[in-house]
């Protein structure tokens, strides 16, 4: 009987001074929490998806709660996350643009071909690494995925040999922009006009490889009323901040590879 | 100085934790998918492996076996490895917060990681002193950074190869697991032979 006595006695015993010891230290040596923090972070959406720049959520809000963080990062809650940040911080709401991803390439099945049979592993990096994964285009899409497979939203699908966002479903967070392997995809502010080509070739050899791409003619350029377009390297580009998405380009491309974001998809 | 070097390299290459003991799996393929995450994880285990050890070796010699509660070691070492751990991150969130951050979820995560659990019991049963108890446990969290290390690169390059649709993810790590495993088998005697 003593023997399970002195064993309960010291079990107990060091339960006991454990549990002692790590409730005074958790007093004596606690670390303030700004109260700004914790309110920060239940007005922001939780999905950690880091588009913020910041190791999710918390780590924004203790950012903006230390004032070392721009206001204004957080895209997929939008505007009126800002609105409610920005009344915590006593400042005024930073806008946040509405962006979606958008993938800079028409190369589909019907519009191009490729120029051998890729049976490799199947990634966009890996294929890249073999003669730019095979198009007849170098800067077209592989449509092997990966800007899918790191998608948290579900938001881009392949279909036709290309990757499409579902511009519902984006969030704009930007993960696809850096696991494309030929940086073909972009962020690009809605009902912007957006050139869907990346071909930095010369119009003629754009033209040769792909029924859809842009040959850099500078029809847009001469369309556009407010200077939103710039061809740089036979590749014609738009500003989205400046665009007003009245849709003059679009009428003006003979390729037909600009279109308008709307929203939707 | 010897015994000690000898000790060292025992723990880090024969009788590695991960690969020729089979403990603390689970870190080993959770953790190892990234080089740097599984730099930050195996630095972590070392640190709890050490402090665990520095612990709990005083408290079984001085208070469990007077008393004659022997069997009682299990018990008492999770429970006190588990306070423990929490107290240093206690501390260090108040006093090294770099640290802190860096380590960041390991650390909770490892309160009960059976390779922490195993050094500290391992020490007993080869009946080490407290200072070769230290080295050995050093060398226990150095060989499962060793292993986490190489198995991350491995891992890696796994990424990129062409394997079969039935095999891939899980399935290939463990046959890459079992093949690094086995290359360290080639170590058996190194420690016997030179120390």
């Amino acid at each position: 009987m003593t023997e399970v006595l002195i064993a309960v006695c010291i079990v107990a015993g060091i339960g006991l001074i454990a549990g002692i010891i790590l409730s005074a230290a958790s007093v004596a040596l606690s670390v303030p929490v700004d109260p700004k923090q914790e309110l920060i972070r239940d007005c922001l959406p939780g999905a950690n998806c880091g588009a913020c720049g910041y190791s999710g959520c918390d780590g924004y809000a203790s950012a903006l709660a230390r004032g070392i963080a721009e206001q204004g990062l957080c895209t997929p809650g939008g505007n009126e996350t800002a609105q409610k940040i920005a009344e915590i911080l006593g400042t005024d709401a930073a806008s946040v643009r509405q962006v979606t991803a958008a993938v800079k390439c028409n190369g589909s099945c019907e519009h191009t071909d490729s120029i051998f049979v890729y049976q490799g592993a199947k990634t966009c990096a890996t294929a890249n690494q073999l003669f730019s994964g095979g198009g007849k285009c170098s800067f077209s899409c592989i449509g092997l995925g990966d800007c899918a497979a790191v998608c948290t939203e579900d938001a881009i699908n392949i279909s036709d040999g290309i990757a499409s966002v579902d511009r519902i479903k984006c969030k704009g967070c930007g993960k696809c922009v850096t696991a494309c392997p030929k940086g073909i995809i972009e962020l690009v502010g809605i009902n912007s006009a957006f050139v869907s080509c990346s071909s930095k070739d010369k119009g003629a050899i754009t033209r040769k490889n792909c029924t859809a791409g842009c040959i850099g003619c500078m029809m847009c350029v001469k369309a556009c009323e407010f200077g939103a377009v710039s061809v740089e390297n036979n590749l014609a580009h738009i500003n989205s901040s400046i665009c007003t998405g009245c849709g003059k380009c679009v009428e003006a491309c003979k390729m037909n590879c600009i279109s308008i974001l709307v929203p939707c998809s | 100085m010897r015994m000690f070097i000898g000790i060292l390299i025992c723990s880090i290459l024969t009788e590695n934790f991960v690969l020729a003991k089979f403990l603390g799996i689970c870190p080993f393929l959770g953790v190892s998918k990234k080089l740097n995450t599984a730099a930050g994880m195996s630095i972590a285990v070392t640190f709890v492996m050490v402090l665990a050890t520095a612990v709990t070796y005083p408290l079984f010699a001085y208070l469990l076996v007077p008393n004659g509660l022997d069997y009682l070691q299990t018990l008492v070492f999770i429970l006190v490895i588990a306070a423990l751990v929490q107290l240093v991150e206690i501390i260090l969130k108040k006093f090294i917060p770099p640290l802190y951050e860096a380590l960041g979820i390991y650390l909770p995560l490892i309160t009960t990681n059976c390779a922490v659990l195993g050094v500290t019991i391992l020490n007993f049963t080869k009946e080490y002193t407290y200072a070769q108890s230290i080295v050995n446990s050093l060398g226990s969290g150095l060989g499962f950074m060793l292993a986490m290390i190489l198995f991350a690169g491995v891992r890696e390059r796994l990424d990129s190869c062409d394997c079969p649709k039935f095999l891939k993810g899980l399935p290939i790590t463990l046959i890459a697991a079992a093949i690094v495993s086995l290359s360290f088998t080639g170590f058996s005697g190194l420690a016997d032979r030179f120390f």
